[in-house]
């Protein structure tokens, strides 16, 4: 008798482990006739890297949008630790745009304190004297971390593509989200310095503990990047109505394969995505 | 021999281009001036430029036989006091409506619609209203600067808080901000500049309605010189006057522009790429 309650956390136990982060049940969005997203059923777990391909307008940025409460489901469940998740942006998820992500009036360092001043100042919005300088110190290791360190007194449109990228990212990191949402976020950039954020965002990642979701679209980026790799895509087609049915989630991969073996039809929808 | 749209003059030449109308101008002036008074050492039309000297000396040097005023700065200070009160409380008016309007749209739905129907009166049909209700005072006057000029800053602000990249808006929430805390370091940061534009635009029409005012009732001001001097025909004192207003106007638009600049370095390196 006396293992009963022993067996019974270890069960609890195990669950906690288990029950996953996100859930979407039978989530569903649609914009008046148009239906985007239908049909959709996943789960993901805390600590999974999630990217997501397909082709433009497949519904894979509303997908991230209700993630980060910018859009609200049309019907059917969006849950985050089975409660509905929040229909507004908030600081449990981090997001970072492709662009215009960062204040253009407000340095490097400021860019990345004021997410701290929001927290500690209601009122003004500013801190000052002894609380400014913990924030500053605090920001200024996180900025080294980024790389931004000789850039801290520049404004954001003094910096490359890809240190406003890095300041973008910092500036996300700050208020340490459990979920980081990543839109497209190294599509304007060169290849070489991409090459350098997939570094960073891979180690924020670890260091972390993050759930990353990221729109992509590169495959390979994805592939390189992800623990698991969504194809968005439509499985019922009207040609007199192509708003009739949404995109669902046409493959569901965990990354352990090579590209090369990727099936040749999901290739040929991924290319279809680059040449947009 | 390239296209008319390629060629570009050089530094030098663009300079002596830009001086050229001024200057053809000025002889004209000159010549048609020398003209007539020489049939007519009377004439009143088009006067000399030491006849308007003389003028406008008589007013800014010497004191006024009936009030002992030195009438030149007299009507200068009163009618600046008048412009930048009227549109020192316009800009506060019309950035406030705006930015809230353009932010809240809770708030710019019962709004917007009015401040547009507003926009469109003509706030000089207002200007009998104004004295009527205000009286033929100071306030009537500021007062038609006001409803002249803030619904223009309003609807101008109102655009450019709604041009604000949503981007921003949502990284502001995802990093903890309130609405106010929002409007505070988020928005209005980045309308001040834009608000000095919106200032700028509309002093020409600021310019207006103060001149119209005090032509039709006050008892000093640069408007209501020019208008009183007419009766005789004064145009030694009407145009150096006309061209005071002018320089006037320049000198605060180029402030503001100085002001600007020196304030918001990051806004003028935004919009010129």
């Amino acid at each position: 008798m006396t293992v009963i309650p022993f067996d019974k956390k270890y069960l609890y136990e195990k669950r906690a482990k288990v029950m996953p982060m996100i859930q979407a049940k039978n989530l569903w969005k649609k914009y008046g006739e148009n239906v985007v997203l239908e049909r959709m059923n996943v789960s993901v777990n805390a600590g999974e890297f999630i990217t997501m391909v397909g082709t433009s307008g497949c519904g894979k940025s509303t997908f991230l949008k209700m993630l980060l409460g910018m859009e609200s489901p049309s019907s059917g469940e969006l849950l985050l630790d089975n409660k509905p998740i929040r229909s507004e942006p908030d600081q449990s998820r981090g997001i970072v745009f492709q662009q215009y992500s960062v204040f253009p009036h407000l340095t490097v360092l400021e860019n990345v304190i004021i997410a701290r001043e929001f927290e500690h100042s209601p009122l003004l919005g500013k801190l000052f004297g002894s609380q400014k300088r913990k924030v500053v110190a605090e920001a200024k290791a996180l900025l080294e971390s980024v790389g931004l360190t000789h850039a801290i007194n520049r404004y954001p449109h003094e910096l490359s593509g890809g240190m406003k990228q890095r300041l973008a990212i910092a500036q996300a990191m700050i208020r340490q989200p459990r979920i980081l949402l990543l839109d497209e976020p190294f599509g304007a950039l060169d290849p070489g310095i991409r090459a350098d954020m997939h570094q960073l965002i891979l180690e924020l990642w670890r260091e972390h503990q993050l759930t990353v979701f990221m729109v992509t679209h590169d495959l390979s980026e994805g592939f390189y990047l992800g623990t698991r790799l969504w194809v968005f895509d439509k499985l019922r087609h009207d040609n007199q109505a192509p708003g009739a049915y949404g995109a669902n989630i046409t493959y569901d991969l965990p990354v352990t394969r090579r590209k090369s073996e990727v099936p040749t039809e999901l290739q040929t929808i991924v290319q279809d995505s680059r040449d947009f | 021999m390239k296209r008319l749209i390629n060629l570009t003059p050089s530094k030098p030449l663009k300079l002596l281009l830009g001086i050229l109308p001024f200057a053809l101008l000025l002889v004209v002036y000159l010549v048609a001036s020398d003209a007539r008074l020489a049939e007519n050492a009377n004439d009143k039309l088009l006067p000399s430029f030491a006849q308007m000297g003389d003028a406008i000396s008589n007013l800014a040097f010497e004191p006024s036989k009936r009030s002992g005023d030195y009438l030149f700065w007299q009507d200068t200070l009163s009618s600046l006091y008048r412009l930048s009160l009227g549109i020192f409380i316009a800009a506060i008016l019309g950035f406030t409506i705006g930015i809230l309007t353009g932010a809240i749209p809770t708030l710019y739905s019962p709004i917007a619609p009015l401040l547009t129907v507003i926009s469109l009166v003509p706030p000089m049909a207002l200007l009998p209203v104004l004295f009527i209700v205000f009286g033929l005072g100071e306030l009537s006057k500021v007062a038609l600067i006001v409803i002249g000029v803030a619904p223009f800053i309003a609807r101008d602000i109102q655009r450019c808080t709604q041009e604000i990249p949503l981007e921003q808006l949502v990284k502001a929430q995802t990093l903890g901000a309130s609405t106010w805390q929002i409007l505070v370091r988020v928005l209005i940061p980045q309308l001040l500049p834009r608000l000095i534009n919106a200032v700028r635009l509309s002093l020409g029409a600021g310019w207006l309605f103060l001149i119209a005012a005090e032509a039709i009732a006050s008892t000093d001001g640069l408007g209501y010189r020019i208008f009183l001097v007419r009766r005789y025909m004064s145009m030694d004192v009407i145009l150096p006057y006309v061209a005071w207003i002018t320089l006037l106007a320049f000198l605060v638009d180029w402030l503001l522009v100085k002001l600007s600049t020196k304030c918001f370095p990051w806004h003028y390196q935004l919009t010129s790429k």
